[in-house]
C-alpha cells in the first residue's frame, strides 16, 4: 500500500493547490532561461543569416553591433579589390524611434545593399523581396506593421512589401530592411533649416579646401544634397560584410584587410562573440542571478510545504512508528510526496509555459538541455527541501501517538 | 537466556520503575512494578486514574523506557533499565499488539487500510493482507464499515477496527488500555471475550487495563495499581 498517494488522496484539493503554485514558480524559472535562450538567439540569428565571411568595421571599434561604427562608403570597392574576395557588401545599421497613431515606433534600420542585395536571404513569412531601388522596407512581425502599409520616415513614405519572423536587434526591437540609400537617408534625416544651415557652413569649409580651391566646381556642388557629393562629404556606412570565393583561406584575406591603417576586421564568429560578450553578457549575468534567486525561493518554499505536510501527518507517524514501520517506511512516505510535488509541479510549469510564453513580447526559447537540466534541479530541491520533514519525523517518538 | 517461543511467560516485568522529570517536577509514576504474565493468560489491571497504568503498559509495550527495571517477553530481554536490547520497532511489528483508549486510526487510510498495513508492515502480500484484514474486521462485525475513513466511523466501530489492527499479526502481547471506554457494555464484554480467545487459542499474553468491573469474570488474574505501587489481588468472582 503507498502511504504517500493515500495521504496525497486524503487532502487531494489543498495537494492540488499546492503543486499548482509550485508550478507556477517553476514557471518563472522556466522562462527565465527561456527569455535567455531567447536573447541570445535573437542578437545573433541577423549575423548567423546574413551570412559574411568576414566583417570589416571601423579602426579600434568592436563593429556595428556593439558600439557606434563608421566607415567610408568606397571601402566597399577598396574590398572587392582583395584576392579571394567574391562579394563586398554594405552594412548599414542603427536604431531610430518614431511617433505612430501616438505610439512610440522603434525600429532598427538596416540597408541591404542594392542592387546586389534584395533581402533574399530573409526568412519572409509573407511578402516579397525589395524590387526597387527606393521606397520598399521589409519589416518584422514584431513591428506589427501589415504587407501593403505606408510608412513615413523623415521626409519620404516606405510601403511594407514583405515581413519576416524573428529579425529582431540585440536590444529587441524588430528589424527593418531598405535599401542602403533608403537606410542613409532614415539616418541622416535632418529638417530643412539644418540643412540649409549645413550647406552654407559646407560651402565656407570647401573655400579652405585645397581639392575645392583648385577645381571651383565642387564648390559650386556644395549646396546639393550631401549623397551627391563625392569628394567633400560621402555619407559613411557602418561596416562592410564580405565574403570569399571558395577554397579561399579566410584568414589570409583577413591579414591582408587587418592592414590597413583606417579599419580592423573580425571573422563572423568574432562579431557573434562580440555581441554576445557586449550587449548580451549583462543581460545574460542579470537573468541567470534572478533564475539562482528564483530556484533558491522555490527550494525554500518547498521545504515550508513539506515540513507542514509532515507536521501535519506527524500524529501518524507516531502510529506508525508505534505498530512497528521501519524508518524506510516513514522516510519514502516523505520523499515520495516530495517528489510527487516536484515533478506535477513540473508538469504544470510546462504545460503552462508553453502555453503563456509565445504571448510574451520576446522570444521565450525552451531548449531540450535546458529542460533536462531544470528537472534535475527540480529533483534535487524536492529532495533537499524534504530534510527538514523528515528530520522532524525522525524525531516523533511513538509515545505521542498516546497524545 | 531463552530463545524466543520457548519461555512459559509471554511478560516477565521486573521492578520497574519510572520517574519523569527532575528537580522540582519530578513524578514518580511506577515504583519497583513487578508482574508476570503466562502464555495463554489474560490480566486485568485496575486502579485509580494517575495510578501509573499507562505508564506500566508502554513501558512494557515497548514505547516508553523504563528508568530502572527489566523487561523480558517470551525470554528475551528486550529492556535492561532504559536501554533497549533489541531493535525496538520491528520488535513491536513482530511481537506487540496495542489498543489504547483513543482509537489511533490513521486518518488518511480506511478502515481496512488500517488494518491491512500492521500486516503488510510485517511483510504479507497485499491481497493476503487485504483478505486477512476482512476477515478479522467481519469477525469484529465492522466489515461493512471496511472502505470507509476513521472519521466516518463511530467511537465504537473505529475502537473494533483498532482491535483487529492490534491483533491481525497474531502477536505473543496484546497490550490495551481501557479499550472498552467507547463501547456499549455488549460490545465491551464481546472484545473482552475476544482477547480472552486469542490468549488462550495463540497463547498470548494479554494485559488490560479497565474500569469495568462487569466484566471482570473474563480474566484469568487481577493486578491493581495505586500511586505507582503494583500488587496482585484475589479474583473477585473467585472471592464471591
Ligand atoms: N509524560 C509525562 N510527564 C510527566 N508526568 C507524567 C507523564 N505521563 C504521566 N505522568 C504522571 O505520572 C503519573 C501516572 O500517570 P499514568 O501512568 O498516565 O496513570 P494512569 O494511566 O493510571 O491514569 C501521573 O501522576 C501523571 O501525571
Ligand atoms: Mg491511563
Amino acid at each position: 500500500m503507498n502511504l504517500a498517494i493515500k495521504d496525497i488522496r486524503h487532502n487531494l484539493g489543498r495537494f492540488a493547490l499546492t503543486t499548482t503554485g509550485i508550478g507556477l514558480l517553476l514557471m518563472i524559472v522556466m522562462g527565465m532561461g527561456g527569455i535567455y535562450r531567447g536573447v541570445v538567439e535573437d542578437a545573433t540569428l541577423l549575423i548567423d543569416r546574413v551570412g559574411a565571411d568576414l566583417w570589416i568595421v571601423q579602426r579600434n571599434t568592436r563593429g556595428p553591433f556593439a558600439e557606434l561604427s563608421r566607415v567610408p562608403s568606397n571601402l566597399v570597392h577598396r574590398a572587392l579589390a582583395v584576392p579571394g574576395v567574391q562579394t563586398s557588401r554594405e552594412f548599414i545599421y542603427h536604431t531610430i524611434q518614431r511617433e505612430r497613431d501616438g505610439k512610440p515606433l522603434r525600429l532598427a534600420v538596416l540597408g541591404l545593399s542594392w542592387p546586389t542585395d534584395r533581402g533574399e536571404w530573409l526568412p519572409l513569412t509573407a511578402g516579397r523581396p525589395l524590387q526597387q531601388s527606393h521606397f520598399e522596407m521589409i519589416a518584422d512581425e514584431t513591428l506589427r506593421l501589415q504587407l501593403g502599409e505606408q510608412v513615413s520616415l523623415g521626409k519620404e513614405t516606405y510601403t511594407v512589401v514583405g515581413t519576416t519572423k524573428s529579425m529582431i536587434s540585440s536590444s529587441g526591437d524588430g528589424i527593418a530592411f531598405f535599401t542602403v540609400a533608403d537606410a542613409q537617408a532614415i539616418q541622416f534625416d535632418v529638417p530643412g533649416e539644418a540643412v540649409r544651415l549645413e550647406r552654407a557652413s559646407r560651402e565656407s569649409r570647401g573655400r579652405d579646401f585645397e581639392q575645392a580651391i583648385q577645381q571651383p566646381f565642387i564648390l559650386e556642388q556644395a549646396g546639393a544634397p550631401s549623397q551627391q557629393l563625392p569628394a567633400i562629404a560621402r555619407p559613411q556606412i557602418s561596416a562592410v560584410m564580405i565574403t570569399v570565393s571558395p577554397g579561399t583561406d579566410v584568414q589570409r584575406v583577413a591579414n591582408i584587410i587587418s592592414g590597413w591603417g583606417d579599419v580592423a576586421v573580425f571573422s563572423n564568429d568574432d562579431q557573434r562573440e562580440l555581441l554576445l560578450k557586449g550587449s548580451v553578457e549583462k543581460v545574460r549575468r542579470q537573468i541567470g542571478l534572478f533564475r539562482v534567486l528564483l530556484t533558491v525561493i522555490a527550494a525554500i518554499i518547498m521545504a515550508l510545504i513539506l515540513y507542514t505536510l509532515t507536521l501535519d501527518k506527524i500524529h501518524s507517524i507516531a502510529l506508525l512508528k508505534l505498530i512497528g514501520a521501519p524508518n524506510t517506511v516513514i522516510l519514502g512516505l516523505i520523499l515520495q510526496q516530495a517528489i510527487i510535488l516536484g515533478t506535477l509541479g513540473f508538469a504544470i510549469a510546462l504545460a503552462i509555459g508553453q502555453r503563456v510564453f509565445p504571448l510574451f513580447p520576446r522570444r521565450v526559447i525552451l531548449t531540450q538541455p535546458d529542460l533536462v537540466q531544470l528537472a534535475v534541479i527540480v529533483f534535487g530541491i524536492s529532495i533537499v527541501a524534504s530534510l527538514l520533514g523528515i528530520w522532524k519525523a525522525m524525531q516523533v517518538s511513538p509515545h505521542e501517538a498516546l497524545s | 537466556m531463552t530463545a524466543i517461543g520457548q519461555s512459559e511467560f509471554a511478560i516477565q516485568a521486573e521492578g520497574l520503575t519510572k520517574v519523569y522529570g527532575s528537580g522540582n517536577t519530578e513524578v514518580v509514576a511506577m515504583r519497583d512494578a513487578t508482574m508476570e504474565v503466562k502464555r495463554g493468560e489474560v490480566l486485568a489491571l485496575l486502579g485509580p486514574s494517575g495510578a501509573g497504568k499507562s505508564t506500566f503498559l508502554t513501558a512494557v509495550g515497548l514505547i516508553n523506557p523504563p528508568t530502572r527495571g527489566r523487561i523480558t517477553i517470551r525470554g528475551q530481554v528486550v529492556m535492561d533499565g532504559p536501554a533497549a536490547q533489541t531493535n525496538l520497532r520491528s520488535f513491536r511489528r513482530r511481537h506487540i499488539g496495542f489498543v489504547f483508549q483513543k482509537s489511533n486510526l490513521i486518518p488518511f487510510l480506511t478502515a481496512v487500510e488500517n488494518v491491512q498495513v500492521a500486516l503488510e508492515l510485517n511483510g504479507a502480500p497485499r491481497r493476503k493482507a487485504r483478505r486477512s484484514a476482512l476477515q478479522l474486521m467481519d469477525y469484529l462485525g465492522v466489515s461493512d464499515r471496511a472502505d470507509n475513513l476513521p472519521s466516518m466511523l463511530s467511537g465504537g466501530q473505529q475502537q473494533r477496527v483498532a482491535v483487529a489492527r492490534a491483533l491481525a499479526n497474531r502477536p505473543s502481547v496484546i497490550l490495551a488500555d481501557e479499550p472498552t471506554a467507547a463501547l456499549d457494555s455488549f460490545r465491551g464484554r464481546q472484545v473482552m471475550e475476544l482477547f480472552a480467545k486469542v490468549a488462550h487459542e495463540q497463547g498470548a499474553g494479554v494485559i488490560v487495563v479497565t474500569h469495568d468491573h462487569r466484566a471482570l469474570d473474563v480474566f484469568d488474574t487481577i493486578y491493581e495499581m495505586e500511586d505507582g505501587i503494583m500488587r496482585q489481588i484475589e479474583h473477585p468472582t473467585v472471592s464471591l
